[in-house]
Formats: C-alpha cells, sequence, structure tokens
C-alpha cells in the first residue's frame, strides 16, 4: 500500500511478487543442482542413470533455470516495479493469478515432460506442443495484465525499466510463435514446419534473441528499476538508456546467425550475423555503463552494501561477456571456440554473473519488503556475494582453458599435415576442467543455500499482511498528479 | 530536439509499444523471409527421405537428446573434413525436422558415421561406451536395447512428414509398420552374424531403430561420389 502524488491510496497487488519470488528460489535451487548433476555426469558417466542421462537432464537444466529462476525473478521484479511506476494497481488480480500459477504449472509440465524425452530438440525450445501453447497463453495473460496497467497508469511518463519490459514481452512472443511452428503426431510429438537449413536459421534467430530477451533485456529492465532504488540515485543518463534501449533491441534481432559460421547457412546470413554481433557491443556497453555510472560517486555505499555488489560485479560481468560475445561471432575465432567449452562458459560468465548475480539482488531487494522488514542478515548476503563471484570464476575460467585447450587440439596436426590427436584424446585431456567446474558451481550452489537460509529467516520475522498505516496527512493539492 | 520528442514517445504506450515491436521485427524479416525466396537449399539428388525405421531411430536420438553432445556439421575447414569426412552441405538436411547440427561436441560430429563402423560396434557401444573405449564419457543406452520399438505411431510419422512435403509414396505410408519391422529384422540378422547373442525383445529392441538412423547418416554426400 502506498499513497500516489493526489493522495489517494493506491493498494498494489503484492501477491504476485511474493509467489514469484518464493517460485525463483525453487526453481532456482532445481535447476542449478540439476546443471551441477549434469557437470558431475561429464566427468564421472557412471552417474547416468538409465534414462536420467546428461542428454535428458541438460534440457531440464536450462529450462528450469532460464523459465523458471531468471523468468520467476523477473516476473517478481516487474509486477513489482510496474505497479510503482505507474503508480496504479495490476490491471487485474485475476491475471495476475493465472500468470502465476500458469507459469508454474508450466514449469512443473516441462521437467516431467523433458525428464520422460519429450523434446523437440530446438535449444531452449525443447518443450513440445501442448506446453507451447499454454506458454503462448500465459505470455498473452502477462501482455494484457502490463498493457492493461499501462493503459491505466497516472505517472505520465514510463520509465526506462518499462521501455526493456515491454520489449521483452513483444519479442518473445514474436520468437516463441515463429520457431515453435510444428506439426502434431500425437500428444507430445511433432514435426517442425522448417527443415534443415531454414530450421536451423529460425532456431537461431530464436536461440540468440533468447538470450537477448530473456536474459538481457528484461534483466537491464531489473537493473534499471532496483539499482537506483537500493542506491537512492537516479539513473546516470537518460539520454543513454534512450540511446541503448533502441539500438539494443534493433542491433541483437539480427545476430543469431553467429551460431551457424561455417555451417551449410548462406554465406550472405552468416556475414550479416557476425556484422551486428560487432555492433552489439555499442548497445549492450551503454547499458553497463549507465548502471556503472550510477554507482559512480557512491562507491562508499557499493563497499558496504552486498546488493550493491552483486549489481556492480553482475554489470561487470555483462560487460565481459558482451564484449567475449562478439569476439567469438569473427569467424576465425569462432573456428577455434565453435563446439568447446569456451561457450559454455561463455554462457555461464553472462547467466551466473550477470543474470543470476541480478536477479539474487533484485530479490534480497524484494524479500524484506514484501514480508514488510529488514533482511534477517546483511552479513549472510555478504557471504554469498563473496561465494558466489568464487564460485562464478572457478566455473568459468576452467571452461575458457578446456574450450581452448580442445580447440587446439582438434587442428593440431603433424608435420606431415595428417591429425596430431583422436577425438578421444581431447576428451581426456579436458576431464581435469570438467571437475574443477563442477566444484565451481557447487560452491555457486551453496552461496544460493545461504540465499535460501536468509530468506526463510527474513519471511519467519516478517508478515506477509500489511501493518496498520499511520495515519497520512492529506496531499496540498489534490487535483494534479505530477507532470 | 530528438530528446524531447522522445520525451512524449514515453508519455504514449501505445504508440511506444508499437514502435519498439517494429524495431524487432526488422532482423527477421532480412534474415528469414530471403533465405526462403532464395530457393537455394533443394535437396541432393542423392537424396531420400528416411525410411521408417530410420525415422523412427531420430525420433528417438531427438528423445534422448543426443543433439547435446554431438554435432552432424562438419565444417568446411581441413582439420574437420581430415577427422571426420566430406563437410555438410545444405541440400543433405532438406528431410531433417528438426535440424540436428547441435552446439557442442562433448562427442564428435556423427554427420558421417554412417557406414564406418558395423552395426555390432554400435550395438555394444550403446549398451556400454566404455568397453570399447575406456576413456569416453558417453552414458550406457543399455535401456535402448532391452525396450521393445514402439511402431504403433510409425505411419503417423511418415503421413505427418508427407504432408509437411516428404516425398513418401502412398504405399511408403501405408506400410511403414511393416517395412520398419522388417528392417528391423533385417539388422538383426546381421547382428547375429557379427556374433551378438540377441533375444526377442533386444532383436525387435529401441537400439535397432538407432543404429539404422546412425547408419543412414551421410548417404546422400557418399551416394554423390
Amino acid at each position: 500500500m502506498t499513497h500516489d502524488g493526489d493522495g489517494a491510496v493506491v493498494e498494489y497487488d503484492m501477491n504476485v511478487v511474493r509467489g514469484f519470488t518464493l517460485s525463483a528460489l525453487l526453481w532456482g535451487t532445481v535447476g542449478m543442482l540439476v546443471g551441477l548433476l549434469v557437470a558431475l555426469q561429464l566427468a564421472w558417466p557412471e552417474l547416468n542413470m538409465g534414462p536420467i542421462h546428461f542428454g535428458r537432464l541438460r534440457p531440464l537444466h536450462t529450462n528450469a533455470v532460464i523459465f523458471g529462476f531468471t523468468l520467476g525473478a523477473v516476473f517478481a521484479g516487474s509486477y513489482y516495479g510496474i505497479q510503482r511506476l505507474c503508480r496504479v494497481r495490476m490491471f487485474s488480480d485475476t491475471l495476475s493469478r493465472v500468470n502465476l500459477w500458469g507459469w508454474n504449472a508450466i514449469i512443473v509440465a516441462a521437467a516431467i515432460s523433458l525428464l520422460m524425452g519429450k523434446n523437440s530438440s530446438k535449444e531452449y525450445a525443447e518443450l513440445e506442443w501442448p506446453i507451447d501453447l499454454a506458454i503462448t497463453v500465459v505470455w498473452v495473460v502477462y501482455a494484457v495484465n502490463v498493457f492493461g496497467t499501462l493503459a491505466r497508469r497516472r505517472e505520465r511518463a514510463m520509465y526506462a525499466a518499462i521501455w526493456f519490459w515491454v520489449a521483452t514481452i513483444l519479442t518473445i512472443a514474436m520468437l516463441h510463435i515463429v520457431n515453435n511452428l510444428e506439426l502434431p503426431v500425437s500428444a507430445f510429438k511433432s514435426y517442425s514446419l522448417y527443415a534443415g537449413v531454414y530450421d536451423a536459421n529460425i532456431q537461431w534467430w530464436y536461440g540468440h534473441n533468447a538470450v537477448g530477451f530473456l536474459l538481457t533485456t528484461p534483466i537491464l529492465g531489473l537493473m534499471y528499476y532496483f539499482l537506483p532504488k537500493q542506491i537512492e540515485r537516479p539513473i546516470y543518463s537518460h539520454r543513454l538508456s534512450i540511446l541503448h534501449f533502441w539500438s539494443l533491441i534493433f542491433v541483437y534481432i539480427w545476430a543469431g546467425p553467429h551460431h551457424l559460421i561455417y555451417s551449410p547457412l548462406p554465406d550472405w546470413a552468416q556475414t550479416v550475423g557476425t556484422a551486428f554481433s560487432l555492433m552489439l557491443i555499442l548497445p549492450s556497453w551503454g547499458g553497463m555503463l549507465n548502471g556503472l555510472l550510477t554507482m559512480s560517486g557512491a562507491w562508499d555505499k557499493v563497499r558496504t552494501d552486498p546488493l550493491l555488489k552483486m549489481f556492480a560485479v553482475g554489470l561487470t560481468f555483462y560487460g565481459m561477456s558482451t564484449f567475449e560475445g562478439p569476439m567469438m561471432a569473427i569467424k576465425t575465432v569462432n573456428s577455434l571456440s565453435h563446439f568447446t567449452d569456451w561457450t559454455i562458459g561463455h554462457v555461464h560468465s553472462g547467466a551466473l554473473g550477470w543474470v543470476a548475480l541480478t536477479c539474487f539482488a533484485t530479490l534480497y531487494y524484494l524479500v524484506p519488503r514484501l514480508w514488510h522488514t529488514t533482511l534477517y542478515s546483511v552479513r549472510l548476503a555478504n557471504v554469498h556475494f563473496w561465494v558466489a563471484t568464487i564460485g562464478i570464476l572457478l566455473y568459468v575460467t576452467p571452461m575458457w582453458v578446456s574450450g581452448v585447450t580442445q580447440g587446439l587440439m582438434w587442428r593440431a596436426v603433424e608435420p606431415d599435415g595428417s591429425l596430431t590427436y583422436s577425438f578421444i584424446e581431447t576428451v581426456s585431456a579436458i576431464r581435469i576442467y570438467d571437475v574443477i567446474r563442477a566444484a565451481g558451481g557447487a560452491v555457486f550452489i551453496s552461496g544460493l543455500f545461504v540465499m535460501l537460509y536468509n530468506v526463510f529467516r527474513t519471511i519467519q520475522q516478517g508478515s506477509a499482511a500489511v501493518p496498520t498505516p499511520a495515519p497520512v496527512a492529506p496531499a496540498a493539492t489534490p487535483a494534479s498528479g505530477r507532470a | 530536439m530528438a530528446y524531447e520528442k522522445h520525451r512524449a514517445l514515453e508519455t504514449r504506450w501505445a504508440t511506444f509499444t508499437t514502435l519498439t515491436f517494429l524495431t524487432v521485427t526488422i532482423g527477421g524479416l532480412v534474415l528469414i523471409p530471403p533465405l526462403f525466396l532464395q530457393g537455394a537449399v533443394e535437396p541432393l539428388p542423392t537424396l531420400r527421405p528416411y525410411t521408417a525405421l530410420e525415422q523412427e531411430g531420430r525420433d528417438l536420438y531427438i528423445r534422448e537428446g543426443c543433439n547435446n553432445c554431438h554435432s552432424q556439421q562438419v565444417r568446411p575447414l581441413k582439420t574437420e573434413t581430415d577427422r571426420y569426412g566430406h563437410y555438410s552441405l545444405a541440400g543433405e538436411s532438406a528431410y531433417d525436422r528438426p535440424f540436428l547440427w547441435g552446439s557442442r561436441r562433448t562427442g564428435p560430429d556423427l554427420h558421417r558415421v554412417g557406414g564406418k563402423y558395423p552395426d555390432s560396434w554400435h550395438w555394444l557401444h550403446l549398451k556400454d561406451p566404455r568397453q570399447l573405449e575406456a576413456r569416453s564419457n558417453m552414458p550406457s543406452f543399455a535401456f535402448l536395447t532391452t525396450t521393445r520399438l514402439d511402431t504403433s505411431l510409425t505411419r503417423r510419422r511418415l503421413e505427418a512428414l508427407r504432408t509437411l512435403g516428404h516425398p513418401y509414396s502412398d504405399e511408403e505410408v501405408a506400410n511403414a509398420e511393416s517395412d520398419a519391422l522388417a528392417e528391423a529384422a533385417g539388422i538383426a540378422a546381421q547382428l547375429r552374424s557379427e556374433g551378438v547373442e540377441l533375444d526377442d525383445v533386444e532383436a525387435h529392441s529401441e537400439a535397432i531403430a538407432v543404429i539404422a538412423y546412425l547408419q543412414s547418416l551421410g548417404h546422400a554426400v557418399k551416394g554423390m561420389k
């Protein structure tokens, strides 16, 4: 509950935010534990248990952390932020509830069906057609709820965080529908409407932009709302927000073919992909700089506040991985990095460093406010920050080394031109890095467990019920809102 | 100037939303429809659609997520073609729904694996990869050798693919199930002749279909030579 500029009382719907906060933590735990298991299976194949093997579990890991954890945090953060930025309650409580329960039912269905081997094989779009349909419905529910709220808002201008969430809603709808057009054969089996090269082209238009519009724009939305809130300073530059928003969403879409370099995709498309990937550095760094410069001048706060540390390191990883990505899109580099663990390292420096840390900071911000109390332990949040950061480094570094090692071994030739290494020798050579990476993942997850304990104790000491409000003086000018 | 205009745009949600949508559609409009219009991806003359059993095997390959560790995309680099064989061609995958090029080689590329090893090698390798290669980190797929292949959908699979343009004849669709069983019997006979002992379930198992699929990979390029 809060008071708008007119002195009227606005009661925000926090149930949906609480629901998504908890479900994000639940799926984050599940998804990361499955991630640890698949990492261990690579080093110790005996850990594959019949049908519960790497091939079926890897999509479960990616789906749980992307759609369960990350999007859960995005739903929570956007439902919280949009109501405040618009100074109205969400358009419809019913739609919010359908969004919350529908989405979580989808994640449960995803987990079960993936374990059963029901999948379409397309990366980050593995779910079969009935679940694709359900996702479409729930996504439209979210869209109607958000646009309904924007239409009824009482704040004149829409702040930058909203732009990024709007772009997410529209783009994901477009990508999801086009990439998942398929002809059903049975209840959980279908064939893609596209074949071969066409299918690859559309899948990576989707796949790359799933990174762009599930792991980048909505997370930038969280950064734009929660970082200024936490540091109590306005965003560094509104002009920079405008510039990097439009250029980011325009350029991102073109870069998909960098996943298909040296593939049978026509050369012109590969070149377009590389060119736009290189351009992508600028708008990406625009976002990073706008975040980091918001903190400049208040580094004393960053030193002591674990949430700000998470934002700062998150933005730094964002900058690093959005530099690394374009480098990997250059043909020469890609010929070495493609098909190796370098890609896995790159993805996780973004996913753990940027996405997870920003989501953690958002959830740490939300939990005490949602349960009307203070965080149980700032010290434990600090511990979480350090443990997570060490875990990320311990994860990403061996993946870089592994990727470069294997890439070099694949191309190594003897003086007579024959290949130096058999494939299996390149598998043995990187086993040690698989082990270190699993250790890094375990460290990262132990940080999450510290967070779960902290959140649990915070909720225990707080209450979801709104405390009785103190009487509020009526506003001086009841008629007009802020211009 | 532009800055003031944008300030005004920030107050109009419907216009803002429309402009955002237009902005994110452009890249896709340039990259996707022209590829279809280009018409450059004709099936190779040597390419045939998968047999009923191979298609069953392909769908099992997808079910088990083999594509998470094996690419089917040999790049036109000398060290790649030395290791695997002819680089992948666009016209090879015209009947691949979905495409299975992969993105990570935890195991080797499989686009040229057809005919590289005898059926019995695949059988033993699926059952226990480390029996053949102690350093392998591939999961054991022994359960595929002990699960009977379900052919109740075989015909529907071919029907659906024919709807999407794969050139199956009426007979191939009508006889899909019996064709699949006959091809499986042939592979089982081959396995036995190579010294593998099979009981009734094993001789009709999912692993047989997977072997049929793996042995078909790269057939179009082999046919060109």
